[in-house]
C-alpha cells in the first residue's frame, strides 16, 4: 500500500511536469505575439527588444523554461505581462470564488443526480424511469452556455428572482451553481441507476427482503449505501470536465473566480496567467484522480489496488 | 428469404435491434432531418444565409421576430435566421465528422499500439495520455483556438487534439485483453507478421467499440465547436455555425432571446440525437463502459 502511495506520488507529480512543459511549449510557439500586444503596435524596435530582453523572452526556450520552474519551486508563477502584478497574487484572490462554485455545483450535482438516479432505478423499465433517462441524455447534450443563458433567460432577466451576474451574495451564487448542478446531473443519475440496480439485485437484498423488512427500510438501510459511495467516489474522475464547464459558466455569470481570469488572460495573450491558471487545474484534477484511486478500494474492498 | 425470416432462432442482426429502439429511431430521424437540412439548404431558404435583408430589421433597427415571412425571425444585421440555422448545420456537421474522425484515428492508432506492444512503446505512449487526461480539455481547446487564427479547419484539428484520449483508453484496454487471447498466439505461431496481426485479427473486434464511440463522439464534437464559436475563438463569422449565431447575437440577448435559443435547441437536438443513437449502439454492438462526455 505504501509502496504504491509512493509511486502514484511520483507519477503525479511527473504529469503535472509534463503539462508544465507542453503548455510552456505551445504558448512559446505561439504565433501572436506577446510583446507587440504590450508594446501597442507603434513602439520602435528598440522598445520592443527591451521588452523582449526584460521578460526573458530572448532566451533559449529551454532556459526560459527551467527558470520558470525554478520560480515554482518558490510558489513564483512570474508577472502578469498586462496587468503587472504577481500572478500568485492574483491567482491567490480569485481561487476563493471559484472553489466556492465548486462546492455549490458539485452539491447541486450530487443532489440532482443521486435523486435522478435512485429513482430511475426503483421505477427500473417504467413511464418514470424513462422520462428521467431521457432527462439525463437532454443534460448531458445540452452545452454549458447554453443552459446558463436559458437560466439567466428565465429566472434573472423574466423573473428576476437572481442577479443578472457578479458576486457577493447567496443569490448571486444560486444560477451558476444551480447551472453547474443541471450539466453534471446526468452522468451521475445514470451511474447511480446502474450502481443501483447491480446492488438490488444482490444476494443481501435478498435477504434482507426474506427477513419481513420493509421496502423503505431494504432500500435506505441496505441498499442505498452501499450502492452510493461508489458513486460519490467518482467526483474525482469528474474533476477535469467540471473544470472546463467552470470556465465558461464564470464567464458567463461574471462570476471572479479563476475562469474568468484564464478567459480574459486568453482573450490578451497573458501568458504566465495562462500558463498559472492550466497548471492549477491540472492540479486540481491530478489530485481529484489520486482521491478516487484511493477512496474506491476503501470503500469498496472488492476492488484491490494493484 | 422466406426461409430465413422464418427461422425463429435466429438472432436478430444489429441494425434490426437498433430499430427496435424508439429512441434509436428518434435520434436517426433528428440526424436525418439535420443532413437533408444542411444539404439541401439552398432550395429551401428564400434567403441566402449573409443576405442582409432591406426589411430585415425593425424600424427601430432591432432584429424581427420570428414570423410567416422570416420563420425564425431575423439577426442583428437583419439577416434571415433560419438560412443561418440550416447553413449552420453543415459547419456542425463537417465538424462533427472531420474532427471526431481525426481523434477517433489517433486515438485508435495510440490505443492499439499501446495496447499491443506492452514493452517501452506501449507504456510512453500510455504515459503520455495520462499526460492528456490530466489537461482540462475545454480551457486547452480555447487557448490552442485563440493561438492560432481560428478557421473552419483550425477548429476541427484543435477538437480532434484535445478528444482523442478517451477514445485511445478504451482502445487500449481492449486491445491489452486481446493480445492475450489463444487465437493472436495462434497467428504469431502460425508466422502472421505484426501488421496483419493487428489490422486482420486485433482491428475487426475493435470495430463495435470504434462505431459506438465514433457516435457518441460526434456529440461531444458538436458542443465542443458550439462552445468554442460561442466564446468567439471557433467558426469566425460570417460563417455562419451555431455557436457563432449566438455569440454574435448576445447583445439582443434579452430583447430577441429567439437569436440565442433556436440555435441553443439545435445543438442540444443534434447532440442528443448523437447521444440516442450511440447509447443504442453500445446496448447493441457491445457493452463496454462509457465516460462523460
Amino acid at each position: 500500500m505504501a509502496s504504491y502511495l509512493l509511486r502514484r506520488l511520483i507519477q503525479s507529480a511527473l504529469i503535472l511536469l509534463g503539462v508544465a512543459f507542453i503548455t510552456f511549449f505551445l504558448l512559446y510557439v505561439l504565433p501572436a505575439d506577446p510583446v507587440r500586444q504590450i508594446a501597442g503596435r507603434s513602439a520602435s524596435p528598440e522598445t520592443v527588444a527591451n521588452i523582449r530582453r526584460e521578460l526573458g523572452l530572448d532566451q533559449p526556450f529551454i532556459a526560459q523554461f527551467l527558470r520558470y520552474l525554478g520560480g515554482l519551486l518558490h510558489g513564483d508563477f512570474g508577472r502578469s505581462y498586462l496587468q503587472k502584478t504577481q500572478v500568485a497574487e492574483l491567482i491567490a484572490s480569485r481561487l476563493p470564488a471559484t472553489l466556492l462554485l465548486m462546492a455549490a455545483g458539485i452539491t447541486c450535482e450530487l443532489a440532482l443526480g443521486l435523486t435522478m438516479g435512485i429513482a430511475a432505478a426503483l421505477t427500473k423499465g417504467r413511464f418514470t424511469d424513462q422520462i428521467l433517462m431521457m432527462t439525463s441524455f437532454v443534460t448531458v447534450s445540452a452545452p454549458q452556455f447554453v443552459v446558463s443563458l436559458l437560466l439567466l433567460y428565465v429566472f434573472a432577466v423574466q423573473l428576476s428572482w437572481f442577479p443578472v451576474g457578479g458576486y457577493g451574495t447567496f443569490r448571486h451564487l444560486v444560477l451558476p451553481a444551480v447551472t453547474l448542478g443541471i450539466l453534471g446531473s446526468g452522468w451521475y443519475a445514470r451511474m447511480m441507476r446502474s450502481s443501483m440496480i447491480e446492488v438490488m439485485a444482490a444476494d443481501f437484498i435478498r435477504t434482507a427482503r426474506a427477513k419481513g423488512l420493509t421496502r423503505a427500510r431494504v432500500v435506505l438501510r441496505h441498499a442505498l449505501p452501499n450502492a452510493i459511495l461508489p458513486v460519490i467516489a467518482m467526483i474525482g474522475i469528474d474533476i477535469g470536465v467540471f473544470m472546463g464547464g467552470v470556465v465558461v459558466v464564470e464567464s458567463v455569470f461574471a462570476w471572479p473566480g479563476i475562469g474568468q481570469l484564464a478567459w480574459q488572460a486568453i482573450q490578451r495573450i497573458d501568458i504566465p496567467i495562462i500558463m498559472a491558471v492550466t497548471l492549477v487545474s491540472a492540479v486540481a484534477i491530478v489530485i481529484g484522480n489520486l482521491l478516487a484511486d484511493f477512496i474506491i478500494p476503501f470503500i469498496d474492498p472488492r476492488i484491490k489496488i494493484r | 428469404m422466406a426461409f430465413v425470416a422464418a427461422d425463429p432462432t435466429r438472432p436478430a442482426g444489429p441494425i434490426r435491434r437498433l430499430l427496435r429502439r424508439k429512441l434509436a429511431v428518434l435520434g436517426l430521424v433528428v440526424i436525418a432531418l439535420v443532413v437533408g437540412g444542411a444539404l439541401a439548404a439552398p432550395y429551401i431558404v428564400a434567403h441566402a444565409p449573409d443576405e442582409q435583408m432591406f426589411d430585415g430589421l425593425t424600424l427601430e433597427g432591432a432584429p424581427m421576430a420570428p414570423s410567416s415571412v422570416y420563420l425564425f425571425g431575423t439577426d442583428l444585421l437583419g439577416r434571415d435566421l433560419f438560412s443561418r440555422i440550416l447553413y449552420g448545420a453543415r459547419t456542425s456537421l463537417i465538424i462533427g465528422v472531420v474532427a471526431n474522425g481525426l481523434s477517433l484515428l489517433i486515438g485508435t492508432i495510440v490505443g492499439l499500439l499501446a495496447g499491443y506492444f506492452k514493452g517501452w512503446i506501449g507504456a510512453a505512449l500510455m504515459r503520455f495520455t495520462d499526460l492528456m487526461m490530466a489537461f482540462p480539455a475545454l480551457l486547452l481547446a480555447i487557448c490552442l483556438a485563440a493561438i492560432f487564427q481560428p478557421s473552419l479547419w483550425i477548429v476541427a484539428l484543435v477538437i480532434a487534439l484535445v478528444n482523442w484520449v478517451q477514445t485511445a483508453r478504451v482502445i487500449y484496454t481492449e486491445t491489452s485483453s486481446l493480445a492475450t487471447r489463444d487465437f493472436i498466439a495462434a497467428e504469431r505461431t502460425l508466422g502472421a507478421g505484426t501488421g496483419r496481426i493487428l489490422i486482420h485479427h486485433i482491428l475487426p473486434h475493435l470495430l463495435p467499440t470504434i462505431i459506438v464511440w465514433g457516435t457518441l463522439g460526434i456529440s461531444t464534437t458538436v458542443l465542443l465547436e458550439a462552445t468554442l464559436s460561442f466564446l468567439g475563438v471557433g467558426v469566425q463569422p460570417p460563417t455562419p455555425s451555431w455557436g457563432n449565431i449566438i455569440f454574435e447575437n448576445q447583445t439582443y440577448f434579452q430583447s430577441a432571446p429567439w437569436l440565442v435559443f433556436i440555435p441553443g435547441a439545435a445543438i442540444i437536438l443534434l447532440a442528443l440525437a448523437f447521444n440516442l443513437v450511440g447509447d443504442a449502439l453500445r446496448d447493441v454492438l457491445d457493452p463496454t463502459q462509457r465516460g462523460r462526455g
